[in-house]
């Protein structure tokens, strides 16, 4: 049982180092039961690292994780209620999709009976009892990834770890099975861990992302939290696109900041960040979309005078290339939500045009 | 309590102790050691005692008599260039012949292929002393094998160089032929591996910049089978050249190679000492350029 | 426009005309009446007759197959176990010496093996009486040894090509490792360990060096049997064993190439199944 207040899995300071090497740098991590949570970040960023952890395969260097109250430390691979589904699916190439299902099943006390009815439940679960006597290799991709799934829950995990778990299928088929994901996770309410270096992957399937970056955690949060307040530049970056800029912070009034941006050729109103002193450098970013393009003045703070440089056609929406009279170039799309194809768009070449955002918009950052 | 410890103990590193202990210490007793025994019998010397070896007492406790002989009497020094030059004339022949084949393998239609890689391998799951047995028949003085050559012999060389019959069998000839007979598989597998890894557009692209077919080869195939050719080499060179079999059966007695000076050393004369010093020297000789071979391919990789 | 490769087919002609013109030589001489084998004498299965009733043959016969039987079977348990321990332990106390013990057999000359195996048991039965006598079992040991080195190069080759995850994926789901090598590792390496067997038991049934070093009276084996007769000259029932062991090997092989090429349409089937699956 978990103590009230005490979180379902804690990871403590943990450290991995490979030779010389630091894969994982002091990361601790507090994941509620029930909770999907993503480690999200580029190759060699740590999270796979990580993840082995978790399952057992590698040994922290030091730190400790928790999983429901006990220490995991020195717990072997197959002791521990924490079951992973491998990037690779790792079928069992001479075992049936239900022996595959069934193997973790040799260890737990049960009657043949219930071993099987247990095997049932699983592949109803992931629809596949119509092809429970098949081999992997006479199957889907998609069908082989959902008998992973299928085998990792059979034991009941606590925790299930899922390495790149859409990484393998197509796109189409990658949709279909996040919600499919989604709606497992929400029926059998284990805990999901997902490693994932896609972000929009990590966006639609996660209640909460850690972005990592070099072994470190940069910032943990909800997926708007993340997208919306980036605490840094790697985060910002990483997740959805950005434009920034260099400011220098002026004033803070009325729990905004004043900045003066030298590249958009004057001053800036941003939503105010705890922390930044005024005279200090920072960086000012802005999504694409938050960037609203028009051909008058619009009634905003934060508007500037540009000339269309170019502009990309999309069909759902557009994306212009602004030069600002200050030279300074900036990307910003406008949704095409009139019928009309490419004469309804908010500008053309050459067209002289507004640049304006909102100062909630807008995201200041100290490096 | 203690059967619960063992049993966490297999669990978790026993199993793989013993899965790495059991061919080990196997290998270390069944191998290693009368390797070493070997060494050891080699700076011995040789008493009519059983066993035919001695140590200390009235002689030597470390005599390099063995040695000695071996690279400075004429015998052995003799067999030892019968053995490496004959090993060396079956290893580039058995290229010659085996690198057309193994290159036509390449080029036949899938099902063609699979038919021919069989039949290539067929004679090597047949017994060896057979393959040998059966040259032992054709090259005899009455088989129709040899009274064809003789017939083709006497139709085109002048008058007195007529024979009655060619004198193939107990020659240097002999072994040669059975040589690359028996080890011409071993040639053509590892050759046809690395020739049929290459990628055909390769040889395409190099037509298409306007090189000859010829050219070709020698630009883009050959340079990049040398693999092949090396591994083919070896698995030819090394065990011809410690080659028994052949030579006591169609071999020249006259001009012994080195593996059965070392078998007659051994069993007839029971000179122990003198047997494992040119076991040896054999062993320095052939495994030596193998090693210096692997370790400048390691050195070129890492410089990559 | 298609090249021709009229040298290179032309080859293969040649290549093939001179691996089984001997064998095919051996066949049709071995159904000669004649002892000699430049005369034909007409046809017959004299030899066949004769090599049938000859007691010597027989028992060499069967004592060659109970040494490779034995000696494969144990080759390929120590063999596999090397090869995995290999593959999946890139760092142990000792293992540069090891894999050194593991490629050494495959290319000392057999007369050394031969030697060094022979003082190897002399020393021995002085040393410490063992082994009294020198016959099945000093052979068997032998064989056990530079035959389990091949059946290591197999595994070794076909584990470093096989996912690892899935060993993984099994000791996730609660086997302990040896459990894990019970239920995935060898079941899926088992054709490599299957070939590895049937290698062994090759060399093993061929071997005439080794074996003529290693034995003692009374232990003879078909190839020492034949080494003893084919050293004193050619002799027709040699030519009636010959083709009988080819023609065993050949059906064997026409056997393994009909399974392979069905395991291959098999596998082809399959996979339409699974496209068909997909969409």
């Amino acid at each position: 049982m978990t103590a009230a207040g005490e979180p379902f899995l804690r990871i403590e300071n943990i450290s991995k180092f490979f030779g010389p090497f630091q894969a994982v740098k002091d990361v601790s991590l507090d994941v509620a039961k029930g909770e999907i949570f993503s480690l999200l970040g580029g190759s060699g960023c740590g999270k796979t690292t990580l993840l082995r952890m978790l399952a057992g395969f590698e040994e922290p260097t030091s730190g400790r994780i928790f999983l429901d109250g006990r220490d995991m430390t020195g717990v072997a691979p197959w002791d521990r209620p924490v079951h992973m589904m491998f990037q690779s699916y790792a079928l069992f190439p001479h075992m049936s999709v239900e022996k595959n299902v069934g193997y973790g099943l040799k260890h737990e006390r049960m009657s043949a009976d219930e071993k099987a009815a247990r095997v049932r439940e699983m592949l109803e679960l992931v629809q596949l009892l119509p092809f429970a006597t098949r081999k992997p290799h006479q199957i889907s991709g998609g069908q082989r990834q959902r008998v992973a799934l299928a085998r990792a829950l059979a034991r009941q995990p606590k925790l299930l770890l899922l390495d790149e778990p859409l990484a393998a299928l197509d796109k189409k088929l990658r949709e279909r099975t996040q919600f499919e994901l989604m709606s497992i996770q929400q029926r059998t309410g284990v805990t999901f861990i997902v490693v994932t270096h896609d972000q929009e992957e990590a966006m639609t399937l996660s209640d909460r992302i850690a972005v990592m970056d070099k072994g470190e955690v940069k910032q943990i949060g909800s997926p708007g939290d993340v997208y919306e307040f980036p605490n840094s530049r790697f985060v910002a970056d990483f997740i959805g696109s950005i434009t920034s800029f260099p400011a220098t912070i002026l004033a803070r009034q009325d729990a905004q900041l004043r900045l003066s941006v030298p590249a958009l050729g004057g001053e800036v109103l941003a939503r105010d960040v705890p922390g930044l002193n005024e005279g200090q450098d920072a960086t000012l970013a802005i999504r694409p979309e938050k960037l609203l393009i028009s051909k008058d003045r619009p009634d905003e703070v934060n508007a500037f005078e540009g000339t269309v440089k170019d502009l990309a056609y999309f069909g759902k929406d557009s994306l212009y290339r602004v030069i600002l009279r200050s030279g300074a170039l900036v990307q910003a799309h406008a949704v095409n939500a009139r019928r009309g194809g490419e004469a309804a768009r908010a500008a053309d070449w050459d067209d002289k045009v507004w640049i304006s955002f909102a100062p909630s918009s807008a995201i200041v950052l100290a490096e | 309590m203690r059967a619960k410890r063992l049993a966490r103990w297999f669990d978790t590193k026993g199993w793989s102790d013993l899965l790495i202990a059991a061919p080990y210490v196997w290998l270390v007793i069944f191998f290693l050691l009368p390797f070493l025994i070997v060494v050891a019998m080699s700076v011995g010397t040789k008493t009519p005692t059983a066993p035919p070896i001695s140590f200390g007492g009235e002689h030597p406790w470390v005599s390099l008599q063995g040695y000695v002989r071996a690279v400075t009497d004429t015998l052995y020094f003799r067999a030892f260039i019968t053995s490496l030059v004959s090993a060396g004339i079956a290893t580039v022949l058995c290229l010659l012949i085996g690198y057309p084949m193994a290159l036509g393998l390449t080029r036949v239609s899938k099902s063609w292929r699979n038919i021919l890689l069989m039949l290539v391998i067929l004679p090597f799951w047949t017994s060896f002393l057979l393959r040998v047995y059966a040259w032992m028949g054709l090259m005899g003085r009455s088989s129709w094998f040899n009274e064809g050559v003789t017939r083709i012999w006497n139709a085109i060389v002048p008058q007195g160089w007529a024979v009655d019959f060619m004198p193939m069998m107990h020659s240097n000839f002999a072994v040669v032929l059975v040589m690359v007979y028996t080890y011409l598989p071993f040639m053509i597998l590892p050759l046809y591996a690395s020739l049929e890894r290459l990628d055909p557009t390769l040889d395409e692209a190099a037509l298409d910049l306007g090189s000859r077919p010829w050219q070709v080869f020698l630009d883009v195939t050959l340079p990049q089978s040398i693999p092949g050719i090396v591994a083919g080499g070896m698995l030819v060179f090394i065990p011809a050249a410690g080659e028994l079999v052949i030579p006591t059966l169609v071999g020249n007695a006259a001009s012994p190679m080195i593996g059965r000076v070392i078998s007659d050393q051994f069993s007839s004369a029971r000179d122990w000492p003198m047997a494992s010093a040119i076991a040896v020297v054999l062993l320095v000789l052939m495994v030596g350029p193998a090693m210096l071979y692997s370790h400048f391919q390691a050195k070129a990789e890492g410089a990559k | 426009m298609k090249r021709r490769h009229t040298f290179l087919i032309t080859m293969l002609c040649f290549g093939f005309a001179f691996f089984y013109i001997p064998i095919l030589s051996m066949i049709v001489y071995s159904f000669n009446a004649s002892r000699l084998a430049s005369v034909w004498g007409g046809f017959s299965t004299k030899w066949y007759v004769s090599l049938f009733s000859n007691k010597q043959v027989i028992d060499a016969l069967i004592l060659s197959l109970e040494i490779a039987l034995v000696s494969a079977t144990l080759a390929t348990i120590l063999g596999t176990m090397a090869g995995i321990a290999l593959a999946r332990f890139p760092v142990f106390r000792g293992r540069l010496l090891f894999s050194g013990l593991v490629t050494a057999p495959l290319i000392m000359p057999e007369v050394i093996t031969g030697i060094s195996s022979l003082m190897f048991f002399i020393l021995m039965a002085q040393w410490i009486g063992w082994p009294g006598q020198r016959g099945f079992t000093t052979v068997t040991l032998a064989h056990i040894t530079f035959s389990m080195v091949f059946v290591t190069t197999i595994v070794q080759a076909r584990m470093l090509q096989s996912d690892r995850s899935i060993e993984e994926a099994a000791m996730d789901l609660g086997s302990k490792p040896w459990q894990v090598l019970r239920d995935v590792t060898i079941p899926v390496i088992f054709p490599a360990v299957l070939s590895g067997w049937l290698l062994a038991f090759t060399i093993s049934l061929d071997d005439v060096v080794i074996t003529s070093f290693t034995t003692g009276p009374g232990s003879t084996t078909l190839p020492l049997l034949i080494w003893s007769k084919v050293k004193l000259g050619v002799t027709p029932d040699i030519n009636a064993l010959a083709t009988l062991m080819v023609s065993v090997v050949a059906v064997g092989v026409v056997i393994a190439g009909i399974v392979m090429n069905r395991a291959e349409h098999r596998r082809q089937r399959d996979e339409q199944m699974a496209f068909r699956a997909n969409g």
